[in-house]
């Protein structure tokens, strides 16, 4: 695996990153990197559509092979058309769920991606609900508690 | 031709996009302070619960017929609210932002929609909002606003699907006109309606029928004829579209103050917490000026009793002061508006609300100096001061950073929201929760 490294600002939310056209060779400079590119915004890869995108966190690992783990941040877009094989999320039992949605002629199921879960069929006649298909997972490799995610100012009291 | 799209039982369709097993309930959505019912789905209205009911009125039969209650989550609302219109926006580029859940949209020059185009751009225009968003809409499409409210309250009567109506002919017109009490219509209120009964005129259609004399004579002058006219197909109502990204430090135009009221949770006595409130929403108001690069001129502090306390006299009290010069700093403001509430409140009187208005707007920058006031190095600085505050509270969430006398903690006159939802798109400590 090739790894190109370049930092990241501390400030996720609105941040840009400067992006440099090609790579930069040791001596003759290359007059396209003269100037910067328009830098590159994270919104812009998660947010394509950004009326339609959700952000929601994650809670179980029935979809840890697919790289959806527990306490991850997934983006959900509502404007895309689930298809075979799309990482979906679907209402059961009156809840949210993330799943892989399979079509196969007329029957449609949804499929966990952990053997240790069974795959959902859905009963004769029962529509599936599907609230968007989910187009990125945001992964962080440190603890919940060291992470940079903004605190609330006042906890809200709950009832 | 003008469409009203309006955006079916709100407050209620947000909640339900992130609680799906809300879909077939009967769900309401309180007002600020658990005060009355203001969003109702369609099976709470079906079993008899009416806009405005107060709260504590209706609790017995709402917990007898097991609805589902909320507080109103503003945060969440105004948020599905921009989403809505962002949509809206791909459908024309001329939006008439009405309210959180209203917009009217010029459809004048679209060539795909010209004709019979008409009804499927309008049912397309529901269709994807649906999709994209999940709040269900009714689209009501007529030459004039008038009308375009007119259909849109026809269309909302319909099953969910078919929403949508197009008033684009005579015969369409008149049908529309005389299927709508005079009552209904957008602009007669309640104080003409009966007036118009008693002299014939029943439905949109008899109004239409009068003549232009006798309207101007007994609907209020050049308002009465306009409305008339609006019915008649000829549209009268400025088209205002909204700047929907407004550039940040851009004057929003047609801005002439910014308020800040609230009701409080329990009736509120002592100065202490009437300052608190005051100072609270004068730095909420103040923030508001930044964010559109705005300075005021004056500011009104606003203190309100019981209004339904018989012969207790006027409910609402201000004070008004005009500053030395034109601010947006939220200490300065404070300090302004705690001196004119001391002045304003009296010992022992239980207040219902308190607000803040700033008016006199200009854009920031402009003021000049004044001989007692700050220097202009001063004023730098203040102002770099409060550009740090909003960064802060913009990272951090709102009100981290905050003038002490804003208050510490919870108090009571912050008000009740006990049912209130998660923030699911506002807030990382409340993101909407998926299962996996």
């Amino acid at each position: 695996m090739r790894i190109t490294p370049f930092s990241v600002g501390t400030d996720w939310a609105g941040q840009t990153l400067p992006l440099f056209a090609c790579a930069v060779p040791a001596g003759f400079p290359s007059p396209a990197d003269d100037h910067l590119d328009a830098p590159i915004n994270l919104h812009e890869m998660l947010f394509t559509h950004p009326a339609s995108t959700f952000l929601a966190r994650v809670s179980g690992d029935s979809m840890t092979g697919a790289g959806i783990r527990h306490d991850d941040i997934i983006a959900v877009d509502r404007a895309l058309q689930p298809q075979d094989g799309s990482i979906v999320v679907a209402v059961l039992d009156g809840e949210h769920t993330v799943k892989r949605l399979r079509r196969l002629g007329e029957q449609t199921w949804l499929e966990p991606d952990n053997p240790r879960y069974p795959i959902i069929r859905l009963n004769e006649g029962c529509q599936l609900v599907i609230f968007g298909v989910v187009t990125h997972v945001i992964h962080s490799f440190r603890e919940r508690k060291a992470r940079a995610v903004p605190p609330t100012a006042r906890p809200r009291k709950r009832p | 031709m003008i469409a009203l799209v309006d955006c079916n039982n709100f407050y209620v369709s947000c909640e339900r996009v992130f609680q799906p097993q809300l879909e077939t309930q009967p769900v309401v959505v309180l007002s600020n302070n658990d005060g009355c019912l203001i969003s109702r789905s369609d099976e709470a209205k079906a079993l008899g619960f009416a806009m405005g009911e107060p709260y504590h009125l209706a609790r017995p039969r709402l917990q007898q017929h097991g609805v589902r209650v909320f507080s109103s989550n503003y945060a969440l609302y105004g948020d599905m609210s921009r989403r809505v219109l962002r949509v809206l926006s791909d459908f024309t580029p001329e939006v008439d932002v009405y309210s959180i859940d209203e917009a009217f949209l010029n459809l004048d020059g679209l060539q795909y929609c010209a004709g019979a185009g008409l009804d499927a751009y309008a049912q397309a225009i529901r269709r994807t909002v649906l999709a994209h968003v999940g709040i269900p809409t009714a689209v009501g499409v007529a030459p004039t606003k008038t009308l375009a409210k007119l259909a849109n309250r026809l269309a909302r009567r319909q099953p969910p699907a078919q929403r949508v109506l197009v008033l684009a002919t005579e015969e369409q017109r008149w049908a529309a006109l005389s299927q709508t009490p005079i009552a209904d219509v957008w602009g007669i209120g309640r104080r003409y309606a009966p007036k118009l009964e008693a002299a014939g005129i029943r439905t949109a259609a008899d109004l239409v029928g009068a003549p232009e004399s006798w309207v101007r004579r007994h609907l209020g002058g050049v308002v009465g004829v306009r409305l008339w006219q609006e019915l008649r197909g000829q549209p009268c109502l400025d088209f205002d579209p909204a700047e929907l990204a407004a550039e940040p430090g851009q004057p929003a135009p047609g801005r002439h103050s910014v308020t800040c009221t609230r009701s409080f949770g329990q009736p509120q006595r002592s100065l202490v917490a009437l300052s608190e409130a005051v100072a609270t929403f004068t730095s909420q108001a103040a923030e508001k000026l930044r964010r559109h690069g705005l300075a005021a001129h004056v500011l009104t502090v606003l203190l309100g009793t019981d209004k339904h306390a018989p012969g207790s006299g006027p409910p609402t009290h201000t004070a008004v002061v005009a500053l030395p010069t034109a601010t947006s700093d939220t200490g300065e403001l404070i300090g302004v508006a705690l001196q004119r509430l001391r002045q304003l409140a009296r010992p022992g009187t239980a207040y219902h609300r308190a607000g803040v208005t700033l008016s006199g707007l200009e854009p920031a920058g402009q003021a000049q100096l004044s001989m007692f006031g700050h220097s202009a190095e001063q004023l730098q600085q203040r102002q770099q001061l409060m550009a740090r505050l909003d960064a802060l509270n913009a990272r951090f969430g709102r009100g981290t950073v905050r003038h002490a006398a804003t208050g510490l903690g919870d108090t009571a006159w912050r008000g009740r929201r006990n049912m209130m939802s998660a923030l699911y798109t506002t807030d990382w400590q409340e993101l909407w929760a998926v299962r996996s």
